[in-house]
């Protein structure tokens, strides 16, 4: 109990201190303009792995198609805050409503897809939220959207079809996405936002609901012997997973003027996955470090950057053989026994 | 079998191992005519069974006799080929095994099933689940229904542990006991789902003689606590014996005997069931006698296997950590 109290705790305070840091540094005109580029995706993606986490670490199951619903809540938020545009003038405001929009959207499909999929026993999972990453792409790719004062006008394959009357405008372009993007995301907004979900996953976790979440993960055969309904809670958690990385989808695609379906294919997907293995299933504090030191370095070794999948390939590989390799593994089971025996002392 | 008026309920004598204390009351666990086909093998058969209010009974049979998979069906893990289960009166068929479990039955496994990675309390409070009353926002929002409700699971919770003495072992991590306490967890956390009818698998085995003398009183002690009915499956016959006031003996997926344990222990076809049917001839006080060394040959055997497992499990564990 206390253990998990301290990693609480650590977790919010690294993101309070870090934006503080942030914002210390920005006043006092010390970042430079990459530096303030990349802190809305670091947000972005801290949130994708905190929610990925909820699935697999603390759920147990596992998704291969998270980048899916990112990109859900990335095309309907980002579509709405532009349709609000003349209605809601205030930008930060019209950003939250994006990204509650995102996260409807997400959540929507999230349930949609666990309706079928998480009643059955297995990775079946797995192998739908891979194929859904895969169609949600393909559709926005050959989707067109334009809206005017009739409302949507909806198109698939081509844009032919679609006649706007005056004052109108195209929002999704097939393959070419969303463009001229009014950047409104900010570091701020971020920062609330992997707060809220901060305070959403830890809250869930402590509450009756992670409880039952958590069974159902450590052994589904005594959970339903005890009465959890499994696929209620399954889907509880699946959903609010969904729906996080619905609005970090929208946070993060108006950090840029224009957004493309393929910013969100299976690469994407596996990124996150693996900001959650590194950082340890389960582990959220891990999960929020891993997804930024992963979000800096490619930045940071600009020059690699046609390599970087390699290398997350590499990483991964590494790191499996590390933890798996049994003389490491001893090494580790030593200092977790020494560790561990004094934690336990203190306890007491 | 039983008017409805629930004041002359009058047992059928063939199905009856009941107490007579509990004869009057609507019995808690009826099986009738039982039984599940396993693409052509009859893994249980012809399974009537009933369990009265406050019984505690037994399960036995040799291995592979199909003792675990009558818990399953009861628990409708596996849904019955054949036969109905009534539990207080009502049927189960069709419900799931949560709902099962709603209904009132509560069950440990065999090989232990616990929450490896949450706490003792936090296992217990899972099993509570479905009597808190507060929804996911007030967890999320933290609204007083949460800590009202929280309180009192972990009360709850508390009260539960004492009656194995295991509150201070609360804040451990359920996978880190030992497999003595795991079984105890096991039991408590079945306790804590509220049931009507307690399902033990093999409650004792692993344990040394001084944990299963303290598990003897307890489970007396569950059933004059919480007025339930206890059915467990033992290959312990020393604990089956003492403890159990019917036994039902399966063989082959068959029940070959009913009765009190003074009834088994004299039962030629239990003994033949046991030892094979050479041994059936003869003194019938000699065969018993043979049969309470068999029976504490296959508790050794047990043990044995237990042992097993258990060096297994720890090894696993050590790995895993």
């Amino acid at each position: 109990m206390k253990r998990k109290n301290m990693n609480k705790y650590i977790s919010f305070a690294l993101i309070i201190v870090a934006y503080a840091v942030m914002m210390a540094l920005s006043a006092a005109g010390k970042t430079t303009r990459s530096m303030q580029g990349m802190l809305v995706p670091i947000c972005a993606y801290i949130v994708m792995a905190i929610s990925l986490n909820l699935t697999v670490g603390i759920l147990g199951e596992l998704s291969l198609g998270h980048a899916g619903f990112m990109s859900m809540g990335a095309f309907t938020g980002t579509c709405a805050a532009i349709m609000l545009t003349d209605s809601v003038p205030s930008a930060g405001l019209r950003l939250g409503l994006s990204m509650v929009i995102g996260a409807v959207f997400g959540g929507i499909v999230g349930f949609l897809i666990g309706i079928p999929v998480l009643r059955l026993k297995g990775d079946y999972l797995a192998i739908v939220t891979l194929a859904f990453g895969e169609i949600i792409k393909s559709i926005f790719n050959n989707l067109y959207l334009g809206f005017d004062k009739y409302g949507l006008h909806l198109q698939l394959l081509s844009e032919k079809g679609i006649k706007l009357e005056e004052g109108g405008r195209m929002l999704i372009q097939g393959a070419m996405g969303i463009s001229k993007i009014k950047k409104i995301s900010t570091f701020t907004a971020g920062f609330i936002l992997i707060i809220l979900t901060l305070f959403i996953v830890y809250h869930l976790v402590e509450s009756r609901y992670g409880r039952a979440i958590m069974a159902i993960r450590d052994n589904r055969i005594a959970a339903e012997s005890v009465g959890v309904d499994v696929t209620k809670y399954k889907m509880t958690a699946f959903v609010i997973s969904a729906a996080m990385a619905g609005a970090a989808g929208a946070l993060f695609a108006q950090n840029y003027s224009t957004i493309t379906a393929n910013k969100f294919d299976f690469n994407t997907s596996i990124l996150i996955l693996v900001l959650v293995v590194l950082g340890g299933l389960g582990n959220i504090t891990g999960s929020i470090i891993s997804a930024t030191l992963l979000t800096i370095l490619p930045e940071a070794l600009r020059g690699f950057a046609t390599y970087r999948m390699l290398v997350y390939a590499i990483v991964l590989i590494v790191v499996m053989l590390f933890t798996n390799a049994s003389g490491t593994k001893i090494l580790i089971d030593n200092i977790k026994a020494r560790f561990g025996g004094n934690k336990e002392e203190e306890e007491q | 079998m039983y008017t409805k008026d629930g004041s002359n309920l009058v047992p059928v004598p063939s199905n009856a191992v009941i107490p007579e204390r509990d004869i009057n009351d609507m019995p808690a666990l009826e099986c009738k005519n039982l039984g599940i086909t396993f693409g052509g093998l009859h893994a249980v058969e012809n399974f009537n069974l009933t369990i009265g209010r406050t019984e505690i009974a037994g399960l036995i049979g040799p291995n592979g006799a199909g003792k675990t998979t009558v818990f399953n069906l009861l628990t409708n893990v596996y849904q019955p080929t054949t036969g109905t289960i009534l539990l207080n009166g009502m049927d189960t068929h069709g419900m799931s095994t949560a709902q099962v479990s709603k209904a009132g039955i509560g069950r440990t496994f065999q090989n232990i099933r616990l929450f490896n990675n949450l706490t003792v309390e936090e296992n217990i409070m899972v099993a509570m689940d479905k009597s808190m009353k507060y929804g996911l926002f007030d967890g999320l929002l933290r609204l007083p229904g949460f800590f009202r409700e929280e309180k009192k699971a972990h009360q709850k919770a508390l009260e539960l542990l004492h009656i194995f003495e295991m509150e201070n072992v609360a804040s451990h991590r359920a996978g880190s006991l030992p497999y003595g306490a795991q079984r105890r967890v096991e039991i408590v956390r079945a306790l804590a789902t509220d049931p009507k009818v307690l399902l033990l698998d093999e409650p004792a085995a692993g344990m040394n003689p001084s944990e299963t003398a303290d598990l003897m009183a307890n489970i007396r002690k569950i059933r004059d606590t919480f007025h339930i009915a206890v059915v467990l499956i033992e290959h312990d016959m020393n604990l089956v014996m003492n403890v159990c006031e019917g036994l039902c003996v399966l063989n082959f997926g068959r029940i070959i005997a009913k009765g009190s344990p003074a009834e088994i222990q004299k039962n030629p076809t239990v003994i033949e069931a046991y030892l094979g049917k050479s041994h059936s001839k003869g003194d019938s006080d000699k065969v018993s006698d043979m049969l309470i060394d068999a029976i504490v040959e296959n508790r050794n055997g047990s043990d044995t296997e237990s042992a097993a497992k258990l060096v297994q499990k720890s090894g696993k564990g050590g790995k895993r950590k």
